[in-house]
């Protein structure tokens, strides 16, 4: 009846387990009685769960990303904490199973559940407002990839109360992932988490690249786009085109595991190496997907607080063009041990260090941008100059690794994660940061409190280097990954360093929150009324701060880069239409929660072997979708009355704000200066 | 005017009756595809082709039957219209060059010079 | 710029719904289904480069099982090519039929499409029981494992693309021919000319070159 589940997949024996279990257990019911003691259900239901508007839906993704981070988080303390302690005699106080559940556990969750979210939600805030479009493509569609990927988290938290996690690193190398030597549900439920919010990235990829390239703004070209949307665009395609790999990579091991199939087994004519190569086919293009938008936010920071106009904006393009093609050719840097030989490990070695010059062509066109302007060095910004220092250490650290006859000694040594630490904190996590702290005023109509987020970004940085810089020496020294024991004492005391380093970093998330909970007490004084409170040079800030559900009351022409820019500089940014339109708007839909709902079933059945369940999961998903496709009312208008009304409220707080301020932000006496 | 608008209009308009194909062009694209299915398994089956240029043989007429079938049935081509798919068709025959010819060399590669067992059933170059 | 004018041309739904003339650039005119729906293809494609990728690697991993050149039956494959390549024209000419706004015969010709996608299916389900039934299923051997995923893969979609036929005759019967259902029939005769696309791969690499 229930399949493999029974009463003993609890892990009543693991007191941390138990201990983690009962905290969510209190939180969730104490959540759930505020929601309900303030008649919030409705509210969620109707607003949020249910909406199909984009910004809210990127909102969503990052709230639950910031959520993610912090039990990836708590599992990169835990494993700091025990290999500080685990050396010689002492064994620490994680089991070995427990110790890699945690570091495989840490690795998905923070790219998959973290740094994907982040991402994805960044798009979906910003990329329909920069290019003046009213929504995404298709916005059920981005309901539904939302619903898919929250499936996807449910089952990674569930986890860890019902049954186990995947005990064998990140990327569930077989045979160690086959079930020979993985027979409990740790794997599968590695897949199916994976399986569905890598269906629902794919639809987001499509949707995004349909948006991009058919809902722009009349008048815009392509090489008149931000550079966000360039990069938003370059990732979408390298989403679209590598993630089908994975979903395909998943399906063969899960036709091992569920169907004895011998693709990767070592009988039968198995070749696990066939898995390693198809992962990294994915896997290396995935990097670019996560930084490659934070490259985009960079450059926009970067151009906004040095009130000069990107340099190199062309140079831009094709490099991000450039990374998105090579990032398809360098996969086998990550298993040049594989034994190839030697004609094959040149080849990716070079094409890996080809790909390091568009890059480094960037932090040139940073610097540049930099040079000569007036930087006002405020929290976006500091995160920017904070990740080029960073970020170039960790890319010559890659160079260094793609060197094969260096990376035969530091192949799965901690020098390698110390190296991707350094390019995913120091390129995707500081850009997030950096990025939420520049948008924020656009989705909520308030700015963040500069001090904490100020704190916070020192906190990182110091952590970080403390963290990781011991790292590269240990790797040096011999030290591997994933241990959860050592014999030599000698590594101790940089284990501990890199364990202080965690802890300083954890300070900064800690300030992350604080600033969160300041901002919104304070979001009175930090209010933004002019939509513009940095002096913007794109479109989302020449439109109220929230953004008005439908955008743009009229579609703005564009006819250059930086058009808004543009107008404030001629005056006529903010000229109110003589007459508005109706505008056509898509109806919200919970079809995507039901959807979500029914893949969560599917995974959690298809994990357990409860075969009724997950038909009757499939089934309901596959008749959710079909019933939409039966739903004609799918849309509405909002009357033009309405829209004036909405766009003279905003026009006239907007001409209070002016007269108000002595020196508005986008006066011109100050951005001269370039 | 953006590119990408005027293109799209177009693609509904122009494109109404230069894009959806007519009897004859689906009835040329049948016949041609029966035809090169049949040269394709006559190759194998025949036993008039001689054993080398099997592979290259079958290839010849499974690319053409692409050819046949993309321009016919799927109404491929170069008209302002069909640009932009042909581009991302373009773009993912190349990545899907990369996945398997990649593939292949890589694990062919290491099957001779690790010895994995399935090399020794392959013919060693 | 014209494209007020342009878009309002062919929001054929939004004039029934709204009388027309506006500019609304955000609704959904078909085109940006038609790209979507491509680019979703082309992703699908990159799926299948995933399993021909592992097909040629563990082509010769037969573990001393069965090997293509015991177990093919090619006149059998090229009765199943003809099922679906005759389907791929009936389909074509329910498409012509809908350009000409002749509903009926658009859903006689989708029930002719579904019979031969229904009778390619049935073949393939035969073909893999009797290979099941003759120990040479997918446990066997790699070889046979990736066969049996590759090919199955295939018929999985041929299977939606059948579900997907029965919505749209239900639709087309209801409905009648709207913006919203010509979309999806469009949508769904490239899916069908792309499965028809993807088997001309594998009967030539699977199975041709197999019995080579």
């Amino acid at each position: 009846m229930f399949g493999k589940l029974t009463l003993e997949a609890i892990p009543y024996h693991e007191p941390i387990v138990m201990i983690t279990l009962a905290a969510v257990i209190l939180g969730g019911l104490a959540t759930f009685a505020l929601v309900t003691r303030f008649k919030l259900w409705g509210y969620l239901w109707n607003e949020w769960f249910t909406s199909v508007d984009h910004k809210k839906i990127g909102i969503m993704y990052v709230i639950v990303a910031l959520v993610m981070l912090l039990r990836g988080f708590a599992d990169a303390i835990m494993m700091r904490l025990q290999q500080a302690m685990a050396a010689s005699d002492a064994a620490g106080y994680l089991p070995p199973h427990h110790f890699d559940q945690v570091f495989t556990a840490h690795g998905v969750i923070m790219i998959f559940f973290v740094a994907m979210p982040f991402i994805t939600g960044l798009m979906n805030l910003v990329v329909p407002l920069q290019i003046g479009a009213r929504d995404v493509a298709y916005p059920f569609l981005n309901s539904l990839s939302f619903w898919l990927f929250m499936s996807g988290v449910v089952l990674v938290m569930m986890s860890l109360f019902v049954g186990d996690f995947a005990a064998t690193g990140w990327l569930a190398y077989p045979p160690l992932s086959g079930l020979q030597y993985s027979p409990t549900v740790g794997v599968d439920y590695y897949i199916w988490a994976l399986q569905l919010s890598g269906l629902g990235t794919t639809l987001s990829g499509i949707n995004f690249i349909v948006t991009i390239m058919k809902m722009r703004s009349p008048g815009m070209k392509l090489m008149q786009m931000p550079v966000f949307t360039w990069t938003a665009l370059v990732t979408n395609i390298l989403i679209v085109a590598a993630f089908p790999v994975l979903t395909v990579t998943l399906a063969l091991l899960t036709a091992d595991r569920y169907l004895d199939m011998h693709f990767f087994t070592n009988e039968l004519g198995g070749n696990a190496m066939m898995y390693v190569n198809l992962i990294w086919i994915w896997g290396h293009p995935e990097v670019y997907i996560l930084v490659l938008p934070c490259f985009g936010a960079y450059s926009e920071i970067v151009a906004t607080f040095s009130k000069k106009p990107l340099f190199g904006y062309k140079s831009m393009v094709y490099a991000t063009s450039c990374i998105g093609v090579l990032s398809f050719v360098v996969w086998l840097h990550h298993f040049f041990t594989m034994g190839s030989g030697a004609n094959v490990n040149a080849f990716f070695g070079i094409t890996t260090m080809i790909i390091s010059v568009p890059t480094g062509a960037k932090l040139f066109n940073w610097l540049f941008t930099m040079f000569r302007g007036r930087v006002e060095y405020n929290v976006p910004m500091l995160w920017t100059v904070g990740f080029m220092v960073t970020f170039v250490i960790g890319g010559v650290t890659g160079v260094l690794l793609a060197v094969p006859g260096a990376d035969f000694v530091l192949h799965n040594s901690v020098f390698l994660i110390a190296h991707f630490h350094n390019v995913i904190i120091g390129g995707v996590v500081f850009g997030v940061f950096a990025a939420i702290n520049y948008w924020f005023p656009k989705a909520f109509g308030f700015r963040l409190n500069e001090f904490w987020g100020k704190a916070s970004f020192w906190c990182w940085l110091v952590g970080f280097y403390m963290a990781f810089m011991p790292l590269y020496v240990l790797g040096l020294k011999g030290m591997t990954r994933r241990m959860n024991h050592y014999a030599n004492p000698d590594w101790q005391p940089y284990l501990i360093v890199a364990a202080l380093g965690a802890a300083v970093i954890a300070v900064g998330i800690f300030c992350t929150l604080v600033q969160f909970y300041v901002s919104i007490r304070d979001r009175k004084k930090l209010t933004d009324p002019s939509g513009d409170p940095w002096g913007g040079r794109t479109l989302e800030w020449s439109i109220s701060s929230p953004a008005p559900f439908y955008n743009f009351a009229t579609l703005p022409q564009v006819r250059e880069l930086d058009q808004f820019w543009e107008d404030k500089q001629n005056g006529v940014a903010y000229v109110q239409p003589a007459k508005y339109e109706d505008i056509h708007m898509p109806r919200n839909t919970g079809v995507g929660v039901v959807m979500g709902a029914f893949g969560t079933v599917l995974g959690f059945a298809l994990v357990w072997h409860i075969w009724w369940m997950a038909a009757a999961g499939l089934v309901g998903m596959v008749a959710a979708f079909i019933v939409r496709a039966y739903d004609r009312d799918i849309d509405y208008w909002v009357p033009a009355a309405e829209v004036e009304k909405i766009e003279r409220s905003r026009h006239a707080q907007l001409k209070q704000f002016q007269t108000t301020q002595v020196a508005p932000v986008a006066a011109p006496s100050r951005q001269k200066v370039a | 005017m953006s590119g990408a608008h005027h293109s799209h209009d177009a693609a509904h308009h122009g494109a109404a009756h230069a894009d959806h194909g007519s009897t004859k062009s689906y009835l040329i694209g049948f016949t041609l595809s029966v035809l090169l299915t049949l040269a394709s398994f006559g190759v194998v089956m025949s036993g008039l082709v001689p054993h080398e240029l099997m592979m290259p043989g079958i290839i010849v007429f499974g690319v053409a039957q692409l050819v046949v079938q993309l321009v016919c049935f799927l109404h491929m081509g170069t008209s302002p219209s069909q640009r932009g798919n042909l581009a991302i068709m373009l773009f993912t025959i190349l990545i899907l060059g990369i996945v398997v010819v990649g593939s292949l060399w890589v694990l062919h590669n290491m099957n001779v010079n690790m010895m994995h067992p399935t090399s020794q059933m392959m013919p060693v170059e | 710029m014209s494209s007020a004018a342009i878009s309002a041309t062919h929001g054929a739904l939004d004039d029934v719904l709204h009388g027309g003339g506006v500019d609304h650039h955000h609704h959904d005119d078909g085109s940006k289904t038609l790209l979507g729906f491509w680019i979703y293809l082309m992703s699908d494609c990159l799926i299948f480069s995933g399993l021909f990728a592992t097909f040629a690697v563990l082509a010769h991993a037969t573990a001393g099982g069965p090997t293509a050149k015991e177990l093919f039956e090619l006149p059998y494959v090229l009765g199943e090519t003809m099922l679906l390549l005759i389907s791929s024209v009936t389909f074509g000419m329910a498409m012509l039929n809908m350009h000409a706004g002749k509903r009926d015969k658009v859903v006689a010709w989708l029930a002719v499409t579904f019979l031969f996608g229904a009778g390619f299916i049935a073949m393939e389900v035969f073909e893999f029981a009797k290979l099941i039934h003759e120990g040479a299923g997918p446990s066997r051997s790699a070889f046979l494992s990736s066969y049996f995923t590759l090919v199955g893969t295939h018929g999985l979609h041929v299977t939606s693309g059948l579900i997907w036929l029965v919505v749209m005759m239900d639709q087309m019967r209801r409905f009648g021919l709207t913006d919203a259902t010509r979309r999806r029939l469009s949508c769904l005769s490239l899916f069908w000319h792309f499965l028809d696309i993807v088997w001309i791969c594998v009967f030539t690499f699977v199975y041709l070159r197999g019995a080579i």
